[in-house]
């Protein structure tokens, strides 16, 4: 352990790979938004509010990882209680957009707890698993299952399936680091699939007439392509319709001409892909498999427990909405709304992501402070 | 399961678990790249050409039809710019929401629009659902454009006839090809909304006259707004067609007919060329070329005047006396009589039972050929007819361009009937009765004409035997090249009859004006010569004419030419149950035949007879 510590002296606690891929990133995502909204008119264009976005993220960055990261996962409960209080307020007051309520505004603009609560729960799960001395299965299961559950019931209630999928990531992520074993997943797996029938039951019923047809085109892509299908189907076509070097910057007439929906947020990536082309989707992910694989690097060198399963779960939360995200723009999974971090534009998403990366770096500064 | 602390302790085994997030990341990656390699390089191209289809509409240019003029170069048909509305199916959302829009905006049949939309064709080709809307109408759609994705107003010409109602049954009108005429290999470049020509010249010339459509591709976002639009074929404008008629004539014709049913035709003998076709009732050709609503096309139909009937070349009439030049003409060919035969007309012509009255009841005394043809003497005729045989007669009536079309250029041209022993055994399947012969020697019977045969026939009197089919086109304007295209006047023959034998019957013609039944046809501006004819619609009736309801007096006949030494006219005129042709339709005969010495010669847009065309331009400015 004291090897690895001083075998890794030269590891610098600031690493500009990891700031140039997030900064690389980003400006991809800029461009993408600028680029699809540039002709619309009134009010502060997307990309300058973007970069407000980014430049708060930034102000988070830096607060995440400055602060110690246990003097952070202590306030796990204080911040998951505000969260849930949020969440709740967000189902009273809240602002409805397309059929959900998601969004606190405040003046001009909106925020959305379920962004957050991303985040809160790692640190809530990371804090509860690394604090208990001891911990039998119900304590690792059943126990961190109930203290989400709220949260989860909450975020349904919007309902942001993309949010409380994350949050299933995120806890799933958490059970693989603590060691669930062969017997435990399947057990946990053949309950799922007895409850599967109530539980499909009461899912496909709670779920909203558009969540429904979604799902249903997704099965079924010929379901209905002027209507619900209509957002698959034209994302399909602007990726497809890149081909291998892309329509180019403005170029991209699925977006352009409005084809696309919600191009500059969940679906930017389609956007990118028309514009850039095959190629420069692999850069795109070439990028984000970089910045993951250095975070897991941070995950795996962590100090602690505690620092590890923090990184796991910020890697997990990156990782599922980076993959769900490019995987329902290209038609491989339903639409669910999940924007792609760090390119997709929004103020919670990108401060809370920025925030999770600012503590991946502290997680990673913190573990050279040996005697701390 | 073991309940250990795990603080660190499990450090090292949590870390060793990451492999398990970097194999999954590393799997998912490649899965979506191959998922992306899928979307863009193997199916690229299916999804770009999606891609375009997505964007770009196909707009349909509707050619400027050609201009239609008379001789003299007026203009009779036009275009005029007018608005249309159209509607993409693919960019409309909600049908029926868009159906309530335009029936609350504009005040549509919803059925109407319902039907317009439900035609056949792709869901990128825009409908055409209204035309001809006011420059309101279509500012009431500019203004709710965001709230109808999909709508569309185009600018078009509209055809656009100045004179009204002037020459309609001419010119006809134009009409969205049905659905029917768009299964005919002939219409097979044009497309739901197309105009064509649905009557009159404008038909039988329609292939000349509607141009080429072009096309442009309209590039549009998601909610169908146009964004951009390229030309990608330009239309091309339909031929020019230079009519044979002046259109003074025309006017003085249709007027002259006033209120009263009938036709005049009026023909330059020499070549063919009409001069003026008028036929009345007439209806506005405006008025049939726009949108019309089923109501309004089911008054103009079941009009008791038949307004949309051309009276001059598809009414059917017996020609009465009129039919006595052909008889004359067969008679003396046949050498059934000699210029100097006579015939003794006591009033009444006695044949088994029945007695075959004369027009004038105390009869003629002994009349030879020509008097016959100046008076009119019925019994004269049946005498000859009698002698000669129907056959005989119908040869020459046949010779004569009857029970046959002229060949004009006008659809549904109606033939009229020349009866003989075989067409009355083929139609009625009843052998033919010797007392049919008497009736039709004086054009009554089954015999029937069409005004426009009998300007023919008469025509043929005039130009000493020789036929030309009559025409209605002088000249197509080709609008890419400029170049007029003169149609030659087409002879049809020469009637097998005699120089002698023409001679004597223009001079029994001409005595009929200057002495006869149709003094009142009388000209001191030029000499005319005619022949007059009483059609009887009923039973012959005694007692005076003014006694009988309206619907069952005769149709009045005249037939005429002009001057007599060097025929420029022939003319017909029939009035529809006005009686007498003397008193009725010689005058207005006359009034026609006047007018063409009164009336300022225009320099004609093609020259006559065998010069060069000119190709002159026309006098209207475009």
């Amino acid at each position: 352990m004291i090897d690895r510590v001083i075998d890794n002296r030269g590891f610098d606690s600031f690493d500009w790979r990891f700031i140039g891929l997030v900064l690389a990133i980003l400006f991809l995502g800029v461009l993408s938004i600028y680029s699809v909204t540039h002709a619309q008119q009134g009010g502060t264009p997307f990309y300058l509010k973007q970069l407000m976005w980014i430049a708060l993220g930034s102000a988070a960055f830096v607060a995440m990882l400055t602060v110690d990261y246990h003097k952070i996962a202590r306030l796990a409960y204080p911040l998951y209680a505000i969260i849930l209080v949020l969440l709740a307020v967000v189902l009273v007051i809240g602002k409805t957009s397309r059929g959900a309520q998601r969004w606190i505004p405040i003046g001009p603009f909106a925020f959305q707890p379920s962004e957050f609560a991303k985040l809160v729960l790692i640190l809530v799960l990371a804090h509860y698993y690394s604090s208990a001395p001891r911990i039998g299965w119900l304590q690792r299961v059943v126990l961190p299952g109930l203290i989400m559950l709220p949260g989860l019931l909450l975020i349904l209630k919007q309902p942001d399936l993309g949010s409380g999928l994350s949050f299933l990531a995120v806890y799933a992520a958490m059970l693989l680091m603590v060691g669930m074993r062969s017997q435990a997943i399947g057990i946990i797996l053949l309950f799922s699939l007895m409850l599967f029938p109530f539980a499909w039951e009461l899912l496909w019923g709670s779920l909203h007439e558009y969540q429904r047809h979604r799902i249903m085109a997704f099965v079924d892509p010929e379901y209905d392509p002027g209507g619900k299908g209509y957002h698959g189907l034209q994302s399909r076509i602007a990726i497809g319709s890149g081909e291998l070097l892309g329509k180019g910057l403005y170029g991209g007439t699925q977006s352009q001409l409005k084809f696309l929906p919600e191009g500059h947020t969940d679906f930017v990536f389609a956007v990118f892909a028309e514009e850039w082309g095959f190629l420069g989707v692999l850069l795109l992910l070439a990028l984000f498999v970089g910045l993951i694989w250095l975070s897991l690097e941070i995950a795996s060198r962590a100090k602690d427990v505690l620092g590890a399963l923090l990184a796991a779960g910020v890697i997990a939360m990156l990782c599922f909405c980076v993959v769900v995200n490019i995987g329902m723009t290209a038609g491989m999974f339903p639409i669910v709304g999940i924007p792609l971090p760090l390119m997709s534009y929004g103020g919670s998403v990108t401060i809370t992501t920025m925030a999770a990366l600012g503590l991946l770096l502290n997680i990673k500064r913190r573990r050279l402070t040996l005697f701390y | 399961m073991a309940s250990v602390g795990f603080q660190d302790v499990e450090l090292g085994e949590l870390q060793r678990r990451l492999t398990v997030l970097r194999i999954g990341l590393l799997l998912v990656v490649a899965l979506l790249a191959f998922r992306l390699w899928h979307l863009q390089i193997r199916e690229g191209s299916y999804y770009r050409d999606l891609s375009e289809n997505n964007r770009t509409r196909s707009v349909i240019l509707e050619p400027v039809r050609g201009q239609i003029y008379d001789r003299n170069g007026v203009l009779l048909a036009n275009n005029v710019p007018s608005f249309t509305l159209y509607v993409t199916l693919e960019d409309v959302k909600d049908r029926e929401a868009l159906i309530q829009q335009l029936t609350s905006l504009l005040g549509l049949d919803p059925d109407m629009v319902r039907r317009k939309l439900a035609t056949k064709g792709g869901k990128l080709l825009p409908r055409k659902i209204k035309d001809r809307l006011s420059l309101r109408e279509a500012a009431v759609i500019e203004a709710h454009r965001l709230d109808l994705p999909g709508v569309m107003i185009q600018v078009e010409s509209q055809r656009n006839y100045p004179g009204g109602a002037v020459a309609a049954h001419l010119l006809g009108y134009v009409g969205e090809v049905s659905a029917e005429q768009l299964e005919r290999s002939e219409f097979e470049e044009l497309h739901q909304g197309s105009m064509i020509g649905q009557y009159g010249v404008e038909k039988t010339f329609d292939r000349f006259l509607r141009g080429k459509a072009g096309q442009k591709s309209v590039e549009v976002d998601a909610l169908g707004h146009e964004k951009r639009s390229d030309v990608v074929e330009k239309p091309e404008a339909g031929d020019d067609l230079y009519l044979t008629i002046d259109v003074r004539l025309q006017r003085l014709a249709e007027d002259l007919l006033g209120e009263e049913a009938g036709a005049i035709v009026a023909l330059d003998p020499t070549n063919g060329d009409v001069l003026a076709m008028a036929s009345r009732p007439a209806f506005d050709p405006n008025v049939l070329s726009r949108e019309l609503t089923p109501k309004q096309w089911v008054e103009i139909v079941q009009d008791e005047g038949h307004p949309l009937n051309n009276r001059a070349t598809q009414g059917q009439y017996p020609p009465g006396s009129t039919f006595k030049v052909i008889m004359a003409a067969a008679a003396l060919e046949t050498k059934t009589v000699s210029p100097s035969t006579t015939v003794r007309c006591t009033g009444g012509y006695q044949f088994g039972r029945r007695l075959y009255r004369d027009w004038k009841a105390g009869g003629h005394g002994f009349i030879d050929l020509e008097q016959a043809l100046v008076h009119s003497c019925d019994v004269y005729f049946y005498t000859v007819g009698q002698r000669m045989g129907i056959d005989t007669i119908a040869d020459y009536a046949k010779q004569f361009g009857l029970g046959q079309p002229t060949g004009i250029e006008l659809p549904s041209e109606r033939v009229g009937i020349v009866p003989s022993t075989s067409w009355k055994e083929k139609v009625k399947g009843e052998p033919w009765l010797p007392g049919e012969t008497i009736s039709a020697s004086i054009g009554q019977g089954y015999v029937t004409v069409t005004p426009l045969q009998m300007a023919s026939v008469i025509g043929t009197i005039a130009n000493n035997g020789v036929a030309y089919r009559p025409r209605l086109v002088q000249a197509i304007m080709d609008r890419a090249t400029g170049r007029l295209q003169e149609l030659p006047a087409v002879a049809r023959g020469k009637v097998e009859v005699k120089p002698q034998t023409l001679k004597l019957i223009q001079e029994g013609l001409a005595g009929v004006v200057r002495e006869g039944t149709a003094t009142r046809a009388k000209s001191v501006l030029i000499s005319i010569a005619g022949k007059t004819g009483t059609a009887q619609t009923a039973a012959l009736r005694t007692g005076p004419e003014k006694d009988i309801p309206k619907k069952f007096r005769d149709h009045a006949w005249f037939v005429a030419y002009a001057p007599v030494e060097k025929p420029r006219i022939a003319v017909a005129v029939l009035v529809e149950h006005m009686g007498h042709g003397g008193s009725a339709a010689a005058p207005l005969a006359k009034e026609i035949i006047e007018a063409l010495v009164k009336l300022p010669p225009k320099a004609p847009v093609v020259a006559q007879g065998p010069g060069v065309p000119t190709a002159s331009a026309p006098r209207e400015t475009r």
